[in-house]
């Protein structure tokens, strides 16, 4: 329970692209969407957007990922889904968030660095 | 006269718009301190300025207009004509329809205007004259903001002052204003217009006058600014609050009850709005407006107000009660600010007309109906929260009625008491009958939780009532309605509340028990000759309270909700002087409690608890308490000299405990009882005196620090005559003992201290530990006879290895110093002989073959034994014992600023390093022997290091302010930089890995306890240090509670402004020494505190820092998979802040 609580402790306070609220008020994450092995060093974030057609399911998901790039130890193995069901374009959302590439290239782009940066913000408080 | 040029170059000065703001202002000063002072006319100056004040040009003709204005703003006192006054103010009437130069004129209008009579004011047909202009010519809203606020200030004035003559001017007065004021914004010029309109109706008083009859279209104006909606930000520069603008709009809103009937529907519609500032202010206007516009205007509303005010209870949501114990002083409801102002409307409302809102209240359906469903509920957890928020709001209502007025309370009582009497179960009969059928038959159910809440608000209100003022509470006599309802059912409510308070049912609520303690209480407390309740019935609930803390210890809220009851009841009783009542309190409650502290049952520290809130409660209480835990004390310790019994050991342990902690504090803040701590000590002086069988256990040392702290504390709140008579007292006892030899000379040598074998008895230990308490706790001036037999004591004891013994030696020489200053006792010895006497005892010698007694010797007696003290003895225990003592005699030195403590410091510093020579020592032990030897030796090195621990941090067992040490300001400092070039020199002369440790825990201790502020002042020397010292002390597990402190030194350096401007050019070594610090193994704060201190370097200038970035990453990552969660999350902070300086 205990390292559950330190990993949401890490991405509760991420604000949301398009609101002033963070991610947990919105319940975009929860206490039981993580889920952590700790001795296969591995952590797998399932995050629900509000809206069917949310287009920054992908955003939140960066977000997700750089905090936690940002915070644990390089020996983690991160997964970030999408929950099942709760997006249009599921698929595409997963697979495009856990592409190493594709996530490097989205952290070239400065506009898209800028955003992250201001959702993270509050979380290091 | 003054110069006609120098005059015109002023006027020029002023006119021409090209000079300075300032250059203006002076002239202005200038032309008026001229006039002032008679060298200069008026009728002179406005003949010179003629040109200025007529030309064409506008430019010019304004600025001499405002010239001619502001010079007469500055003659507000000089005396001037009435013919001047007459035909300056028309000149500047007539020039308010002169819209290109108005700034003048309304500068000019208003100086003169606001002339007081003395020196001349404007008559009243020139102000009225003004008016006419003013209404006639001036756009007030097309004009710009300073220009308005003129206005509306010339305004306030012709109202305020001429009020008669402009009065006469009507309807067009009236529209005037309402023209002028209409779509005003700015706060300032709202502040005027709210008050301009609130003055008005001074002038119309008249209720069908001109002002009745357009009420309408100024209120319209008004009400639009309703409620207050303020957007400025704060720093813009506006001293205008909302606050401010809410309050000038009130006293418009009430100023005439003309405003009436369309300023109280406005209220009640923007009262039911869904904006809480909005029903705030709405709640806070009605009350203004109930008192101003009458009862006969308002009973009109009646309906509807209370109407909406009820929906306004019933829904403010954080209408939460809290039973705590904290609680019960007041009645125990956390109110929002809109319950607080509408009950405060309410109670207005039923002051002004009774009979017309307790009528409503008692008709209303909504009242009745909760009082219908509370009889359904059993307990407090079946009523569904919105019932029970509907109940509170009813018994906040009823509280409200009841304590208005006499009257009503007996109208609440009559009506509503008998309903919930009979709610509660109690049939309405007479009190002196017993417990009925029905009641025993509640009991067992729970009680009804509706019913008792909303009595014991009713009982609430009427104490309150009785209780408000003194006026009140003689008009109310015992043969009121409320008072015989409530002495007919008092014993009945008593028992039903008693029994709810001790009910162990599981089912009762900690609501009910908390309301039942409540009406007990309620009942207790009602003051004076108003009393209902019977002197027995009071005694009954004080024996109820003591039954609940005696027998139900084991339920928290009910012991806590008790106990605090009857401290309250103590403190009614006191407050109110009743005499009748102190008794029995004084026989139930303090006695009872008294005698419970020899029961068994109850665990002994909550008896302690409330046996000394009880106490707290009054004077006499405390004194019979205090004499209680004595006798206690005495008893317990007896036994555990005699017998040993651990178990009372124990129970004395508490019992001083709480003497130390409750009794001296509250004996120092009354004052005038010394003469009980007086006894307290003389008792136990006497008590180990008279006991010659000593029983007691090793294992009861904890009992002792008790003893002794009791002991100083009690001794510290003497006066000095006090304890000059403890010294004699405990020095007799001292004398009575066998192993102190008091009378010997001071020829015996340390060696033979320990060759004699004879370990002091436990009896003689307790009695030295006591008496070096005493010592510890005396003032300066408490004289000390025997002062050089007791020297000796101590400097024997303390070589035996009595922490207590030092301690005294180095009070006594701390408090030495100040005594010479002040009246010199010639039986006294001096700080310097007593000095002498310490440092030429032979004790100090350690080794047998040292030969003693040549004259040679003795002279420079000092020098030989404390080096000897360096050199290592036959015994290093001996060696610690005295290294120990001579720190605390330091200590005692250091305070009161002595030289002599150098001395001292050089021997630790010696004994740190000349570990070298005592290797070369020809040992005759064998190889094993060595190193056993070595190892001792290191020990007293490490005493020698911490030495420097006693002499700078703070004691609580000793030498504190509180122990009436002798104090020098800034003898920190003072240390600090004698010590720091001799430490740095020993530090680069020392290459042994033995004592360069030492050196720095040296190092570490004195800056530790040394202030921030002068650490920082010379941080920049002090930082290579800290950082070598840092480097050397996290080798070794030992050192890491020093090694932290030191840290926190570096942190607090670099957290500070100025520190981290000198951090700055040496930050890479300081990053390089906290990176190794980050893996600390042996301390999770040391990591902690390292993270922390990288990320304040973070903000350093990006070029110092940033060829460092790699190097800090690095490490910051591996601590983000610290063990340690604290750690974890600085470091993700950490690394953040180190990764974005891109």
């Amino acid at each position: 329970m205990a390292v559950f609580l330190t990993f949401l402790n890490h991405i509760r306070d991420i604000k949301d692209p398009e609101h002033p609220y963070s991610l947990e008020e919105l319940k975009v994450i929860t206490e039981d969407a993580i889920e952590v092995d700790d001795k296969q060093s591995y952590v797998r974030v399932t995050f629900t957007p509000t809206v069917e057609h949310c287009s920054m399911a992908t955003v939140i998901g960066l977000c997700v990922r750089v905090k936690l790039m940002r915070s644990l130890p390089s020996r983690y193995k991160v997964d970030i889904r999408v929950a099942p069901g709760t997006h249009a374009s599921e698929a595409a959302v997963n697979k495009q968030l856990n592409d190493k590439e594709r996530v490097a290239a989205a952290l070239e782009n400065p506009n898209l660095v800028d955003m992250v940066d201001e959702c993270l913000a509050p979380t290091y408080g | 006269m003054a110069d006609a040029s120098q005059l015109t170059r002023h006027i020029e000065t002023f006119v021409d718009p090209s000079h300075s703001v300032t250059q203006q202002v002076a002239s202005v000063s200038t032309i008026a301190s001229l006039i002032k002072n008679d060298k200069l006319t008026l009728e002179k100056l406005v003949r010179e300025m003629e040109m200025y004040l007529t030309t064409t040009d506008n430019t010019i003709r304004a600025r001499g207009i405002l010239l001619l204005g502001e010079v007469l703003a500055h003659l507000a006192s000089k005396p001037l004509d009435d013919s001047t006054i007459h035909s300056l103010i028309g000149f500047f009437a007539d020039r308010l329809a002169d819209w290109m130069a108005l700034r003048g004129a309304l500068v000019g209008c208003l100086a003169l205007l606001r002339r007081k009579s003395a020196g001349g004011m404007v008559s009243g047909t020139d102000a009225k004259a003004v008016a006419q202009s003013y209404l006639q010519n001036l756009q007030v809203q097309s004009l710009g903001q300073y220009d308005r606020k003129l206005c509306f200030e010339i305004l306030e004035c012709l109202l305020e002052r001429y009020a008669n003559a402009v009065a006469s001017l009507g309807d067009l007065l009236i529209y005037g204003i309402c023209e002028a004021i209409d779509e005003e914004r700015d706060p300032h010029c709202l502040m005027l217009t709210f008050h301009i309109v609130k003055v008005l109706p001074q002038l119309f008083p008249d209720p069908s006058g001109p002002l009745a009859s357009s009420a309408h279209d100024v209120f319209e104006i008004l009400s639009r600014y309703f409620p207050i909606h303020f957007t400025h930000p704060k720093d813009e520069g506006i001293d205008v609050k909302r606050d401010d603008l809410s309050k000038a709009l009130m006293l418009a809103f009430s100023s005439t009850p003309v405003f009436e009937p369309f300023a109280i529907p406005l209220l009640l519609e923007k009262l039911s709005s869904s904006l809480p500032s909005a029903k705030v202010d709405s709640l806070k206007y009605l009350s203004d407006c109930v008192v101003k516009y009458g009862a006969e205007r308002i009973a009109k509303h009646g309906g509807a107000i209370w109407s909406t005010l009820k929906d306004t209870l019933y829904t403010s949501d954080e209408n939460v009660f809290s039973f705590g114990p904290v609680s019960l002083q007041g009645l125990g409801c956390q109110e929002n600010e809109i319950a607080i102002e509408a009950l405060g409307l309410l109670q207005k409302l039923i002051v002004q007309n009774h009979t017309l809102f307790f009528g409503l209240i008692v008709a209303d359906e909504d009242i009745n109906k909760v009082f219908k469903t509370i009889a359904s509920y059993k307990n407090y957890n079946e009523i569904p929260t919105e019932t029970r928020r509907k109940l509170y709001a009813v018994g906040r209502i009823l509280y409200v009625s009841a304590k208005a007025s006499t009257i009503t309370c007996n109208r609440v009582f009559e009506i509503f008491l008998p309903r919930l009497i009979g709610s509660l179960g109690i049939s309405v009969r007479d009190s002196s009958e017993q417990c009925s059928l029905s009641e025993i038959d509640m009991m067992s159910k729970g009680c009804n939780h509706g019913a008792l809440y909303l009595c014991i608000e009713l009982l609430q209100a009427c104490k309150d009532l009785i209780g408000s003022s003194e006026e009140l509470a003689a008009s109310v006599s015992t043969k009121e309605t409320c008072c015989c309802l409530l002495q007919s059912f008092s014993s009945s409510l008593t028992e039903v509340f008693s029994s709810i308070s001790t009910s162990t049912n599981e089912g009762t609520h900690d609501a009910d028990i908390y309301l039942g303690v409540k009406g007990l209480q309620i009942l207790a407390t009602f003051p004076g000759g108003y009393f209902p309740v019977a002197l027995s019935v009071f005694e009954k609930i004080l024996q109820t309270f003591v039954s609940i803390i005696i027998t139900y210890w084991s339920k928290t809220l009910q012991w806590k909700l008790a106990l605090k009851a009857l401290v309250d009841i103590g403190l009614f009783i006191e407050r109110f002087h009743e005499t009748e009542k102190r008794e029995s309190y004084m026989g139930i409650v303090v006695e009872r409690a008294l005698a419970s502290l020899n029961d068994f049952g109850m665990p002994f520290s909550l008896k302690l608890e409330a046996v000394s809130d009880i106490g707290t409660s009054g004077q006499n209480y405390m004194l019979k308490i205090v004499q209680g835990l004595e006798e206690a004390i005495c008893a317990n310790l007896s036994d555990v000299y005699v017998h040993g019994k651990s178990s009372s050991a124990d129970i004395a342990a508490q019992l001083l405990q709480c003497y130390s902690d409750k009794v001296v504090p509250w004996i120092h803040g009354t004052g005038g009882f010394e003469e009980i701590l007086l006894r307290f000590t003389f008792n136990i002086w006497s008590q180990i005196e008279n006991t010659m069988a000593f029983n007691v256990q090793i294992e009861q040392k904890g009992l002792l620090d008790v003893m002794m702290k009791a002991m100083k504390l009690a001794v510290a709140s003497c006066s000095e005559e006090s304890q000059n008579k403890i010294i004699q007292k405990g020095f007799i006892v001292l004398s009575s003992c066998t192993s102190f030899p008091l009378k010997e000379p001071f020829q015996q040598k340390a060696i033979q201290l320990i060759k004699d074998d004879d370990n002091i008895s436990s009896r003689d230990e307790w009695i030295l530990s006591l008496f070096a308490s005493v010592i510890i706790s005396v003032h300066p001036l408490a004289q000390n006879p025997n002062l050089k037999a007791i020297l000796y004591l101590f400097m024997t004891t303390h070589l035996k290895g009595s922490v207590p013994s030092a301690q005294a030696l180095g009070s006594l020489v701390n408090k030495l110093g100040q005594r010479s200053n002040a009246v010199q006792i010639s039986s006294d010895y001096t700080l310097e002989e007593v000095i002498d006497i310490i440092f030429n005892s032979t004790l100090w010698s350690f080794h047998d073959n040292c030969s003693l007694g040549t004259d040679d010797e003795l002279i420079n007696g000092n020098k030989i034994g404390l080096i000897d003290l360096c050199h290592g003895a036959v015994s290093s225990t001996l060696q610690i014992q005295a290294i120990n003592g001579l720190a605390w005699i330091g200590k005692g030195l250091i305070m009161q600023g002595h030289e002599k403590v150098r001395d001292i410091t050089m021997v630790f510093l010696e004994c740190l390093q000349s570990n070298g020579r005592t290797s070369i020592l020809p040992s005759e032990e064998g190889i094993s022997g060595q190193s056993h030897d070595e190892d001792s030796y290191s020990s007293v090195m490490k005493h020698a290091a911490d030495a420097f621990q006693i002499l700078m941090g703070d004691h609580e067992a000793c030498l504190s302010r509180e122990f009436h040490a002798v104090i020098r300001p800034l003898y920190k400092q003072r240390f600090f930089s004698t010590m720091m070039p001799i430490l740095q020199s020993l530090m680069l002369k020392s290459d042994s890995s033995f004592s360069r440790p030492l050196l720095f825990r040296v190092f570490a201790h004195i800056i530790i306890n040394t202030p921030l502020m002068v650490v920082l002042s010379d941080s920049t020397k002090l930082i290579p240090m800290i950082l070598n010292g840092l480097s050397t002390l996290s080798n070794n597990i030992l050192d890491k509670d020093v090694l932290y402190g030191l840290l926190l030194v570096l942190s607090g350096i670099l957290m500070d402004k100025n520190g981290q401007e000198t951090v700055s050019d040496s930050a890479h070594i300081i990053i390089n020494c906290l990176v190794g610090l980050i893996g600390y193994p042996h301390m999770m704060l040391v990591r902690e505190t390292a993270i922390q201190c990288l990320l304040a370097l973070a903000g350093l200038p990006r070029t110092r820092i940033y060829p460092m970035r790699a190097q800090v990453l690095q490490p910051i990552s591996k601590a983000l998979d610290d063990p340690k969660r604290a750690v974890r999350e600085e470091a993700v902070r950490c690394r953040q802040a180190w990764a974005s300086i891109a």
